[in-house]
């Protein structure tokens, strides 16, 4: 069984000639087939854990270690990472142009998978997990991310999502953004990824509101670069109905 | 309608759309067009057409201390039924199709020895193509191509650029009337040759030119690609794409000069980058004479910079002399593969080699695509993976 193990990490970011740490001792443990929520305020270092686990260049580890399955996942190049089951769903994708939809999929898929797709069966996986989407088939024909729309941004990372099949999945903000319809179709894909049971999930988000379509198994709160409180489901509606000021004012309970 | 967006990348991509009532494009050059070199003053470097362009770098063909030697081989082979043949300059083909708009263009006209003119007879539809190779084996040379196909016939000719040459060359298309001709100019030049020439398409009426230009190779490649009608009715698409590499020149300046009613044109060059001093420049000017109603242009020029240190110019510039047109457009962009992209992309697991080449390989598949000749698209997604496999 998968398991991302995240031990006492340590991550700064240069910024204005200094260098600033974000996270400050992150311990985290995602198995396969778990949901994870972690929640918090702005600024916490939510979206920097997420794209320290992706290997973000302009992130630097300075302590702590990641391991998923026990293999060191520090040492590993972006591409490794995403080749040995990680994958983030990025809260701004970016616009890739003059690279298709379809080719970007299928070069991604053989790049994961370590073999081409049988084209016959990969068009129709790719029709059938767009359909699901509610994704117009004109879109496989557009270069990635230009001039889409923020819903179609993250319809488009939940099919990569989807087609890609990772071990541990990283949403980040996948929820920000989006309008009622757009932020049930695409909780569908990913909760129809979680019901294989094969992903262990990684929800970052700032409000609550996505966890009433996909439920949480634990619920961080995550503050002032760190993990300041853990729980169930019902520490989500805690947040929601107290907010995050408690953790916010830097007391750290956990 | 017009567009016109523009990406900066330590660079100027700046356009224009002038109403004039009298055209720019013609006054802005330093000198009008002539056919003696004599007449054009050798260039400092600061003038308008000259100011992009390393002039240290042209060994000599600006000011005339460029002597010719032997070096430079020209091969014509064609199929049955076209007349290869060199003549003088007296010929009375020799320049028909527009005179040298530069003290280059000038001197390669002063300076060749004979012209060589294939012909394609009227009515004569070719099924194989005329392929024309100029080979360098490091000579400075001076030449005059001149292609001219009668009343509807129709023909595609390939002109290959290969080896180390110092090249002043003008190449001149006669295009009947009813006529199509398809040409592709590939410059695939080892790494110090110098090529600059001018490249005159006189359509006829009702006629179809198709130009295909593909600069990979060389040191400095600057060509002129211009267009004019002899009569209504005539279409015009000019392609581009080039891929500069470290310390390259490459620069394309395109003038479609709409001079007769009715006809259209369709001008779409894309390059991508790559590497320290890079340099490509376009300049696509459209002018629409007052007679010319009926008009309908569009040019797009596309920029893919790859890495730091490239740089690029370019420059879209439209006069409109006459309101009775169908359409005029331009678009300028010029964007960069940045490193937001590449990790995305490789946060999808593909290798960053893998990643860059992606794409720019789809960066030009997009232009390749609308050539409509499979063996050309072929042949050129073939240059451009080639490119990819050694550079990138």
């Amino acid at each position: 069984m998968a398991t991302l193990e995240i031990h006492d990490l340590h991550v700064t970011v240069e910024a204005d000639n200094a260098t600033k740490e974000i996270l400050r001792g992150v311990d985290l443990t995602v198995k396969q087939g778990e949901t994870h929520a972690i929640m918090g305020p702005n600024g916490s270092g939510k979206s920097t854990l997420a794209y320290s686990l992706a290997g973000h260049p302009k992130y630097t580890i300075t302590g702590g270690t990641v391991t998923l399955d026990g293999e060191d996942v520090l040492e590993m190049t972006v591409d490794e990472r995403a080749r040995a089951g990680l994958f983030l769903a990025m809260q701004y994708p970016v616009e890739v142009p003059g690279v298709s939809v379809s080719n970007f999929l299928r070069t991604s898929a053989t790049a994961i998978r370590g073999e081409a797709p049988k084209l016959r069966t990969w068009v129709k996986e790719v029709r059938e997990t767009m359909e699901r989407l509610q994704m117009d088939p004109s879109f496989a024909e557009r270069n990635v991310n230009e001039g889409f729309s923020g819903g179609e941004k993250k319809r488009h990372e939940i099919l990569q999502l989807e087609l890609l099949k990772p071990k541990i999945a990283i949403l980040d903000e996948t929820d920000s953004g989006l309008d009622v319809d757009a932020l049930r179709v695409v909780s569908e894909g990913v909760n129809r990824v979680r019901e294989s049971g094969e992903v262990g999930t990684l929800l970052i988000t700032h409000y609550t509101r996505i966890l009433r379509y996909i439920k949480p198994d634990f619920v961080h709160v995550f503050a002032q670069g760190r993990i300041a409180e853990s729980g169930g489901a019902e520490l989500a509606d805690k947040l929601e109905n107290e907010g995050y000021e408690a953790y916010a004012k830097g007391g750290v309970t956990a | 309608m017009a567009e016109a967006q523009n990406i900066p990348v330590g660079s100027t991509t700046a356009g224009s759309i002038a109403v004039a009532a009298e055209s720019t494009v013609a006054t802005r050059m330093s000198a009008p067009p002539s056919f003696d070199v004599a007449d054009f003053p050798v260039p400092h470097g600061r003038e308008e057409e000259w100011r992009f362009t390393p002039l240290e770098r042209l060994r000599g063909l600006h000011d005339g201390t460029a002597v010719a030697t032997d070096g430079v081989t020209v091969e014509v082979s064609a199929p049955e039924g076209v007349t290869v043949e060199t003549v003088g300059r007296d010929d009375a083909r020799v320049g028909r199709a527009g005179a040298p708009v530069d003290r280059v263009a000038a001197q390669a006209h002063s300076s060749f020895e004979r012209a060589s003119v294939v012909s394609v007879p009227k009515e004569t539809a070719l099924t194989e193509p005329i392929r024309i190779t100029v080979h360098g084996e490091g000579g400075v040379s001076y030449g005059q191509q001149i292609v001219e196909l009668g009343a509807f016939a129709e023909a595609v000719v390939v002109i290959d650029h290969t080896g180390d040459a110092v090249l002043a060359a003008n190449v001149d298309y006669l295009i009947g009337d009813g006529a199509k001709l398809t040409v592709v100019s590939v410059q695939d030049w080892d790494d110090k040759a110098v090529h600059v020439g001018q490249h005159n398409a006189l359509v006829g009426r009702d006629a179809s030119f198709k130009s295909i230009v593909v600069t990979l190779g060389g040191d400095v490649v600057r060509l002129h690609p211009r267009v004019r009608y002899a009569g209504p009715g005539g279409e015009a698409e000019l392609f581009g794409l080039y891929f500069t590499d470290r310390g390259q020149h490459q620069e394309h300046r395109l003038l479609i000069d709409h001079n007769a009613p009715h006809c259209t044109s369709n001008a779409m060059y894309k390059g991508a980058l790559q590497g320290s001093d890079a340099h490509a420049v376009w300049i696509g000017d459209v002018v629409i004479r007052v007679q010319a109603e009926g008009t309908d242009t569009y040019e797009m020029n596309r920029n893919l910079v790859l890495t730091d240190g490239a740089r690029v110019d370019s420059v879209p510039n439209l006069e409109i002399e006459t309101g009775e047109i169908a359409g005029a457009g331009h678009a300028s962009a010029t964007g960069r593969f940045d490193d937001e992209q590449l990790f995305y992309l490789m946060a999808r697991g593909i290798p960053e080699t893998e990643a860059r080449r992606l794409v720019v390989r789809g960066f030009f598949a997009e232009l390749v695509q609308q050539i409509g000749l499979p063996d050309v698209e072929e042949r050129l997604m073939t240059k451009i993976e080639a490119e990819l496999e050694a550079t990138v």
